[in-house]
This record gives structure tokens, sequence and C-alpha cells, in this order.
């Protein structure tokens, strides 16, 4: 067996992807740094108290009473613990990766959806960016970017792609074929078509996949902290390469706060919402309305 | 007083209107399989080779012609897997046909572009769908207004439209729920109105009642029957239920293995059916509901006229043992019967016909359907007369020919 040495060319790629297309990576950090910047601001501009309001009223809007005092209890502790900054920090790096993951995951997952060929293509892709160990392409990231945030972002966003890419796929395969048929049926144009039946009826998958990845996002946190993302990540890292316990863990509790909270949130948005289907009484007292309006229509008929 | 052997009548179907053929498919094709070939070599490829084992080419439609007037009720059935939902697909080319002819109105189907075929599909033909395929995202309004919306058509005058045709399904009041919110009778209400508010003239109906319980199943023909009575669309109806296109059907195209078997009036399939595959579909249908009184009358065996003498009258009843006769006057109207103690009287007192007459007879007009003649053909002295709207006589029904005609023919031949 002749050795096949992948890693060296691998390597050689990188390589001259760094010395070639410089410019390009660097452009690429200035936007990432300036999205996370002023996501950054907005979240940390006001006052700490105010913005877990907010947060409260968000819950409140998606849940109901017991997550919004679940939620004004675990951000006030955040900030008790002083970790308001750091929190906010991976908030921020959460929000822009996965703004990131939905305009790249949303539109492949609909393409896939409407191609075979693609959806073969794409598949094998996903499969490499869910497993690929993430340090594999974390240490290439830094090569390109740098150290600091946008490595951090970069790998998250990769990580974070393909729920958004399958879930999307998923939904839009699953809206009944004669639904769609119906829609082709009378005149409806193909983009019309995607617009205004297949997106809305794919919706809930969608947003479950929306949800997925704001948890997948969530848990590269602490990683990207190792290349310098700050946040949460790096209060653990620091925990766990001083051995201090209590800093980590309370890390650690922070990241599971923040996790939890957008996990109820973004999941309440995901339930289809609209009437049907969820009322049951409602649908038995339509069916029985209706035995004598069509008794009637029968004796006139 | 009743004849064994007379030949059969060609039953007559006043329902159905001879007007402009509007749909005229001619040996239309599907081939489904892969795609690298050009159709002509595939269909060419199919029918050579398409039931050899190995082939990966299934013939779904295979040669298929058929012409539907204006304003008729053609039904296509066939049992799954014959190629009926796909023939459907074909006339508004949500199935792309891989050869033959399709021409609305004379225009060539296969040549339109997409934008004119949007066109087509939008304006022309509407289609109503087995499970409904409701908007579950819009209320029961604007779903039957989709058709309208697709059209660009202004706001007050879609919804205008689209409660007119919930109305004429008898759905207004439920306007603003939502599909979910209906019953399964009511969802398909809202798949008529659909295809009712954009005014197209033909409509694709693919199975819309089999997913419906029995009940409502047959409230939904009823209603469309009086909908087709109303507003005369031209409809291509698919079932799989003979019943139902026995009911239904001005016409229906019986289909197995995407091949047409037969196509024929109701009367013409179950009296005279075209092979042994139909023979079996027929076997089940309840012939008392589809057969009608013209269909298998019987010429009288004494027929008197009103200025017949009643000792001539009394001599032919002698001659076949009867105990009365049918009387018309000269344009062939039914005027009574004739009973042989009534003609004896008269015979002696020289008196007319007409003062013979009687009425103890029963009498149904042609498009009666023999499950209603049951408990009137055996009632009066004579056999059940059969008249037209005029009230002329067209002939008789005796007990024997309904029950001939309720047999299955392929057992009377084996009996």
């Amino acid at each position: 067996m002749p050795r096949i040495d992948i890693g060296v060319w691998v390597a050689n790629a990188v390589n001259w992807l760094t010395a070639h297309l410089g410019a390009f990576f660097d452009f690429v950090t200035w936007v990432m740094v300036h999205l996370i910047n002023g996501v950054l601001f907005v979240l940390t501009a006001p006052h700490p108290f105010v913005v877990t309001g907010v947060f409260t009223v968000i819950a409140f809007l998606a849940r109901r009473w017991g997550f919004a005092v679940f939620t004004l209890i675990a951000f006030l502790l955040v900030q008790g613990m002083g970790l308001w900054t750091d929190a906010m920090q991976s908030l921020a790096v959460v929000v822009v990766a996965s703004m990131i993951a939905v305009l790249i995951g949303v539109p492949v997952g609909i393409w896939a959806a409407r191609s075979r060929i693609a959806s073969v293509a794409v598949r094998p892709v996903l499969d490499f960016m869910q497993t690929l160990p993430v340090f594999v392409y974390l240490i290439p990231a830094v090569f390109f970017f740098g150290i600091g945030t946008v490595p951090g972002v970069v790998a998250t966003t990769v990580f974070a792609v393909p729920p958004a890419v399958r879930l999307t796929e998923l939904g839009i395969r699953q809206v009944d074929a004669e639904v769609v048929e119906a829609a082709r049926a009378f005149g409806a144009k193909p983009r019309q078509l995607l617009r205004e039946v297949q997106i809305p009826l794919a919706l809930p998958s969608i947003m479950a996949g929306v949800n997925q990845m704001i948890m997948l996002a969530l848990s590269m946190v602490v990683i990207a902290g190792m290349v310098g993302a700050g946040g949460l990540g790096a209060v653990v890292v620091k925990g766990i390469s001083t051995l201090d316990v209590g800093t980590g863990f309370q890390g650690g509790l922070a990241t599971v706060f923040l996790a939890i909270f957008l996990d109820r949130a973004t999941s309440a948005f995901a339930r289809p919402r609209r009437r049907r289907g969820g009322r049951p009484r409602a649908a038995t007292a339509a069916s029985i309305e209706a035995a004598p309006d069509t008794a009637e229509l029968s004796t006139t008929g | 007083m009743t004849t064994p052997a007379q030949t059969e009548r060609q039953p007559v179907r006043p329902r159905t209107s001879a007007g402009e053929p509007v749909i005229e498919a001619a040996r239309l094709t599907k081939v489904f399989g892969p795609s690298h070939e050009s159709a002509p070599s595939r269909r060419l490829l199919a029918s050579r080779w398409g039931s050899r084992s190995g082939s990966r080419q299934v013939v779904a439609i295979d040669d298929v012609s058929f012409s539907v007037a204006s304003g008729e009720l053609f039904v296509i059935m066939g049992l799954s897997g014959s190629g009926k939902s796909t023939l459907l697909r074909m006339l508004n080319r949500l199935v792309e046909p891989t050869s033959g002819e399709l021409r609305m109105d004379g225009r060539n189907v296969a040549a339109l572009t997409d934008s004119e075929l949007r066109d087509l599909r939008n304006r022309k033909v509407n289609m109503v769908f087995q499970h409904f395929a409701l908007f579950p995202h819009r209320t029961v309004l604007e779903n039957a207004a989709y058709g309208l919306h697709v059209r660009r058509v202004p706001a007050a005058q879609r919804l205008e439209r689209a409660n007119w045709a919930l109305r004429t399904v008898g759905l207004a009041d439920r306007a603003d729920a939502f599909p979910g919110e209906l019953s399964g009778g009511m969802r398909q209400r809202v798949g008529l109105a659909r295809a009712l508010a954009t005014d197209a003239e033909i409509l694709l109906m693919d199975e819309p009642f089999s997913a419906l319980d029995p009940l409502i199943r047959r409230e939904m023909q009823d209603l469309l029957l009086r909908l087709q009575h109303e507003l005369r669309r031209t409809i291509v109806f698919v079932t799989h239920d003979l019943n139902e296109a026995m009911r239904l059907g001005d016409r229906i195209m019986v289909m197995r293995a995407g091949r047409v078997v037969q196509t024929g009036t109701a009367a013409e399939i179950l009296s005279a059916p075209a092979d042994d595959y139909v023979a079996d579909f027929v076997s089940d249908v309840d012939r008392s509901r589809v057969l009608t009184a013209g269909a298998v009358v019987r010429e009288p065996l004494v027929l008197a006229n009103e200025a017949d003498h009643p000792r001539d009258v009394l001599r032919l009843l002698g001659n076949i043992e009867a105990v009365g006769a049918y009387v018309v006057d000269g344009d062939g109207r039914l005027l009574g019967v004739a009973r042989h103690d009534l003609l004896a009287r008269a015979t002696e007192s020289d008196s007319s016909l007409r003062e013979c007459l009687c009425d103890e007879y029963e009498r149904a007009t042609s498009d009666t359907p023999l499950s209603e003649l049951f408990s009137l053909v055996d009632k009066g002295i004579v056999p059940l007369a059969v008249i037209d709207g005029n009230g002329k006589l067209l002939g008789v029904l005796p007990r024997a020919a309904m029950l001939a005609a309720l047999t299955d023919p392929r057992k009377v031949v084996h009996a």
C-alpha cells in the first residue's frame, strides 16, 4: 500500500489560501468584528437591569409566567456572579454566528429540498461539518482569521449550519405534496409557491432547525474561548487552566442559563401557531355543526 | 302477458348533452423511468420492452384517446394503479405526457409555454383533490379566493367572488375558519369552492369524495349533481368507486393498467361489458339504481288504439289469456287500460272502446331507476306502463323483464 499523505495536501492548501487570499480573510474579519461589536454594543450599552427586563418580557411573551420568573432570576444571578459582560459577549457571538448560519443554511436547505442532486451533494458536506473534530478546523481558522473572536464565530457557524440545512430541507419536503400540487394546479409561479405555501408550511420545522442551531452554537462558545473569543468560554478556560473549580463552575452555570433561555424562547416560536390542529374541541364543534347544515343540503339537492 | 325473448333496447340517457368537444386527447402516453432517452424513443422502448423484467421503465398510460364534450360529466374509472390519476394530471400537465396530443378548445396544450400553461391552469382548468389539499395557514375564504389571488384580482372583487363560491357550496358561515377546524365533507366543499370561484370552465376532480365517509360522500355527490345542473361546467371526474361513477357520470371510461377498456354510458357498460374485467367490476353494482325503466322497456303484447272495436281487442286478449290491454290515442298517448269484463260488456252493448277504460294500472317515466319501481311492478292488472315526458306510451315493464335486467348478464349465459 503506497502512502497517501492527504495531510500534506491539506496543509499545503491551507498555506496557499493564507498566502494568496489574505485580503479576503481580512475583509471577512473586519465585517465580523463590526457585526459582533454592534450586537455587543446593543447588549451592553444599557444598564444590565434594562437588558434583563427586556429578556424577561421576551420570556413572558414566549411562555408566560414561569419562564419569565426563571429568566429574571437567572440573569440577575449572572450579574451577581460578575459574569454579565462575559455572558453578553457569548450571546453576541451566538447571535452573529446564528444569523450567518441562517443566511447560509436556510437557502441551502431550500435548494436541497428542490433538487435531488443538490440534496445528494450537500449531505456529505454536512456530515463532514458536524462530525469533524472541532479543533481540526478551529486551528486553520486561527491561521486565516487570527486569534480572537472571529475564528470562534467561524467555527461556531460551521458547526451550526448543518441542522439549519437539514431541518429546512426536511420541512419543505414534508409539506403535503397534494397542497403543493394544488398551488401549481391554480397557476402559482415557482417563487410564489415557495413563498406562499412551502416556506410558511415548513416554518415549524425551519424554526426547530434554528433552535437546534442556536443550541449548538452555544455549545461551541466554550471551545471558541480557547482561541481567544472571550466571553463565558474564556471564563471556563481560565477556571480549568488554573484549577479554579469555582470560577469554572460559575462560567458553566451562566452558559447553562443562557442555553435554557435561548432554547425555551426560540422553541416557543417553533411550535405551529394559528389555530390548526391545536384545538380538538373546536374541531368537534365544527363537525357537529356540519350535520344540520349538510342535511339541509341533501333535501334541497 | 310477457314475452321472454325481446331484443335489448339501446338505453337512453337524457342527461347527456352533446356539446362541442372541449378536451380532445389522442394517443396520450406516459412512461415513468430513467429520462436519459428522448421521449419518442422512450415510448418505443417502453412499448417493446416495457413488460420485460429488468426494465426500469413503467408505462403508466398507454395510448389513451378520448374526448369530453362541453358541459359533460366524464368519469374516468379504474382501480388504484390503473393510471387514472396520472391521466387526469396530464390534462393540466402536472404530469407531462411522454407522447400524444392534447387539445383544449382546439389549442395544443403540449405546446404552451410555462406562463401560458400557468394561465391555462388558473383560468380554464381547475382541480379538486382527493385529500382536499387546502392551505392550512389560510382561512376558508382565502382558500376559496386562491385562484383569484394568483390571478392578482383586486381584493374586494376576489373576496366577493370567493363568498359567492362558499355560498354555492353551503359554507358561507364558515368563511373565517381555518381548514383544520372543519370536518372532511366541509373541507372538500372548500376545495370545490376554490375551483368554482375562478370560473374555470373545466374541473378536474381526483377522487374528490373517496376520503369521505359514505353518508357524506352521498351528500357531496348530490351537491355536485346540483351544481352541475346549475353551472354546467365540463368535469373530468376520477374515481375507483363504480357506484359513484354510475351515479354521476354522463359517460364513463373504464381503465386498467394504463389502457382504456371501455367507454360508454353507465347503462351501456352495465348491459354490455366489454370484457371479463369490466363484467367482474360491474357485478357488484346495484343495477337497480343504474338501469332505468326506459332501458329495459318491452313492447306490449296487445296495444289497442282508441278507434279499435272492443270485440277485436277482446279477441286479442283471449289469444294470450290476458285480462287487460293498454289503449292509446292517435298520437300514441296513453289513455288507460281496457279490462276484459268491460270489453265483453261493451261488445254486447256495442259501445266504443273509450267506455271500457279503467285506471287499474301503474305508470312510470322512462328515466325512473328500477329501484323505485319494485313496489309498482306487480300492482295493476297489466304490466307497468312506461311513458315519456309527454305521456306517450313507450312500452311496458313486466316483472320478468325487470328481473332479467337485474341479473348479471354472464350468469344468464351460465344458467
